[in-house]
């Protein structure tokens, strides 16, 4: 009787053991986005860049080129690279508060100017690399280490909404919101960075898949809590949907 | 033959980065510098090269770091404010080995100060800048064939030790206009076997300045190049020197003016010469050094309130007394200035 194989780690992965906690949701995107550079044959034509965040050293982790980027600054570092090198795939992954706070300027412009890469941009409502702050994605109410007693409104102002903010703009070409809640929402969520993929293969321009992760560390839940959180809470506040496709035109 | 043309000092400096083979530029609106924008503007693209204006001088700075990951000859340019938003991204690119061109065409400050020309970023430029153990090279031209020849040959320098080169000039030099010779030399990049391409046929490459518990190997080998860049890339020029028991140091704009002033003062017999650093990065150490025996006196001429002074100091070590005349806030002295300055010390000392 011969053995068949159901499923192989990706070759785009490495063989590595990364360095998540347990239940986060870096890991599983990372697995997705080397699934679709398996699936896709990018692998040899692409080059990402690493954010600072808990991803830092996304690098380490897909067998493929790779640049790490000054804070919030990979939307430029990727124009800079795509502008050189347009035949390259360029891949951007940022956590939230790379993206949508220190670097807001550079992901508005460069997706304003409709740069033909890929962002991939987890929002997990949390800074976890620096140990649980308050980010620009934190939901009202939720307690971190810099909104102690919860994020008050008032003060603090509210969670921003950056797919509804690219959906303002005229360039880009695919914008879609998605949430690893469950196999079907990781399912889901691979078929849109599919999407956002193509597009940029197609030269459509600038195309984005936010994905509202978990974070069980500083959540303070465990993993399975976390993922029902996301689907309970996270996504009333940011809804989840495709906001743009011009991948069918 | 080599062509003769009439040029500002900015657009002498963008054709030179454009002969020079620079693939891709990036900057952001800031007078005295705009019109080396403009310039790259209107001839990139006809070389079909990369021209973008980006929205800060924080993206275009990332943005050449981009571009330079991925291979290119890259540049941008900016003055006195912007430069300091670029601190940041020169401090990674110095971190990831990086080569690119930043030209700071000086402004005064602090703060956003004038329009009005000035030498006040010494500091910032040939002390790193941003945060870490690095440095800059810093090219200081006082002409704008300079302007020229600089920028084209500053790819070069940038490529060979793959680190950033800045080029450190001030309004007047970026909007005065001189006659210069174009570059005519053929632009070779090198071959950049550490650059993203994709990794077809290869394994996979990193660029990254985080090395948790690796930093102090990154850090050694940057210095590595800094020590063989200080052995290679010392320039500087002499005037009148032979003979001279009084020595002018002065850069750039300030540098002009001391020569006038020298030429005016050997007219009455005093015997003064200048020395020019081209690079104050490497610094030109030995070579102030190296004329202290026969100084009575040395005389620092700067648009600031003393900086490259204290390099002078450290190179003369005490041996002879160093003097410092500067002015302030975009104020820039007059031949009868410095000619003035250089009495005094000679009345000073044989009285
Ligand atoms: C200029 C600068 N400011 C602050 C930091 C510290 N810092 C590192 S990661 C980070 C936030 C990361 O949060 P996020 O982008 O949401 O990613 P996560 O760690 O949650 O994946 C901060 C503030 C830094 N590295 N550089
Ligand atoms: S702190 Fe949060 S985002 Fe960072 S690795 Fe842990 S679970 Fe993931």
């Amino acid at each position: 009787m011969s053995e068949i194989a159901l499923y192989t780690r990706p070759q785009s992965l490495e063989d590595v053991s990364m360095h998540y906690c347990p239940g986060c949701g870096h890991g599983i995107v990372h697995k997705l986005i080397a699934e679709l550079m398996d699936e896709m044959d990018l692998r040899d034509k692409t080059v990402a860049v690493a954010p600072v965040g808990c991803s830092v050293i996304a690098y380490e982790y897909w067998d493929v080129d790779c640049t790490e980027a000054a804070h919030g600054r990979a939307p430029a570092v990727a124009t800079g690279i795509k502008r050189f090198r347009p035949d390259a795939f360029v891949l951007v992954y940022q956590g939230d508060g790379d993206l949508a706070s220190i670097g807001i300027a550079e992901t508005i412009y460069a997706a304003n100017r409709g740069e033909n890469f890929t962002t991939i941009f987890i929002n997990n409502t949390i800074y976890g690399m620096t140990g649980g702050q308050m980010a620009p994605t934190t939901l009202p109410g939720q307690v971190t280490t810099t909104s102690p007693t919860g994020r008050d409104v008032a003060t603090m102002g509210y969670p921003i909404r950056m797919c509804e903010i690219y959906d303002t703009l005229e360039a880009p070409s695919f914008i879609a919101r998605t949430m690893l809640d469950s196999p079907g929402g990781i399912r889901k969520t691979k078929t849109l960075i599919r999407k956002a993929f193509e597009a940029q293969v197609a030269g459509q321009g600038f195309s984005v898949v936010e994905i509202l992760s978990p974070c069980p560390t500083y959540m303070r839940m465990d993993p399975i809590q976390a993922m029902k959180h996301i689907k309970d809470k996270v996504s009333e506040y940011f809804p989840v949907k495709i906001f743009r496709d011009r991948t069918a035109e | 033959m080599a062509k003769r043309v009439l040029m500002t000092g900015n657009e002498a400096l963008g054709e030179g980065a454009i002969r020079g083979g620079c693939d891709c530029y990036f900057g952001y609106p800031i007078t005295p510098q705009n019109e080396l924008t403009a310039y790259m503007a209107r001839h990139m693209p006809d070389h079909d090269r990369t021209f973008i204006q980006s929205e800060s001088e924080i993206a275009a700075i990332n943005m050449v770091f981009g571009a330079s990951v991925a291979g290119a000859r890259s540049m941008t340019s900016s003055s006195s404010p912007g430069v300091s938003l670029k601190q940041e991204g020169m401090s990674y690119l110095a971190g990831c080995c990086l080569p690119a061109l930043i030209v700071n065409v000086m402004r005064a400050g602090p703060g956003l100060g004038d329009i009005t020309p000035s030498q006040a970023d010494y500091f910032q430029a040939t002390r790193g800048g941003g945060h870490g153990d690095y440095r800059t090279v810093v090219l200081t031209p006082a002409t704008v064939q300079e302007m020229h020849d600089f920028a084209a040959e500053a790819f070069d320098i940038a490529d060979r030790y793959r680190n950033p080169v800045m080029i450190l000039t001030d309004g007047r030099l970026g909007q005065m206009m001189e006659p210069l010779t174009l570059w005519d030399k053929e632009a070779a990049p090198p071959a950049k076997p550490w650059a993203l391409t994709g990794a077809a046929k290869r394994i996979k490459r990193t660029i990254r300045s985080y090395y948790a518990g690796r930093v102090p190997e990154n850090n050694a080998r940057i210095q590595a190049t800094l020590r063989k860049i200080e052995q290679n890339e010392v320039r500087f020029e002499t005037y009148m020197m032979d003979d001279a028991d009084i020595m002018l140091v002065a850069f750039g704009t300030a540098a002009r003016l001391c020569r006038g002033a020298v030429d005016c003062v050997r007219a009455d017999g005093i015997r003064a010469g200048l020395l020019r650093p081209q690079t104050v990065w490497p610094f030109p150490h030995e070579a102030i050094a190296g004329y202290c025996d026969q100084l009575k006196t040395v005389l620092t001429v700067e648009m600031n309130a003393g900086q490259m002074v204290e390099d002078v100091r450290l190179a003369v070590e005490g041996r002879t007394p160093v003097r410092f005349y500067g002015t302030i806030g975009g104020d820039v002295p007059s031949v009868a200035d410095v000619v003035e300055q250089i009495r005094l010390l000679t009345t000073g000392s044989e009285s």
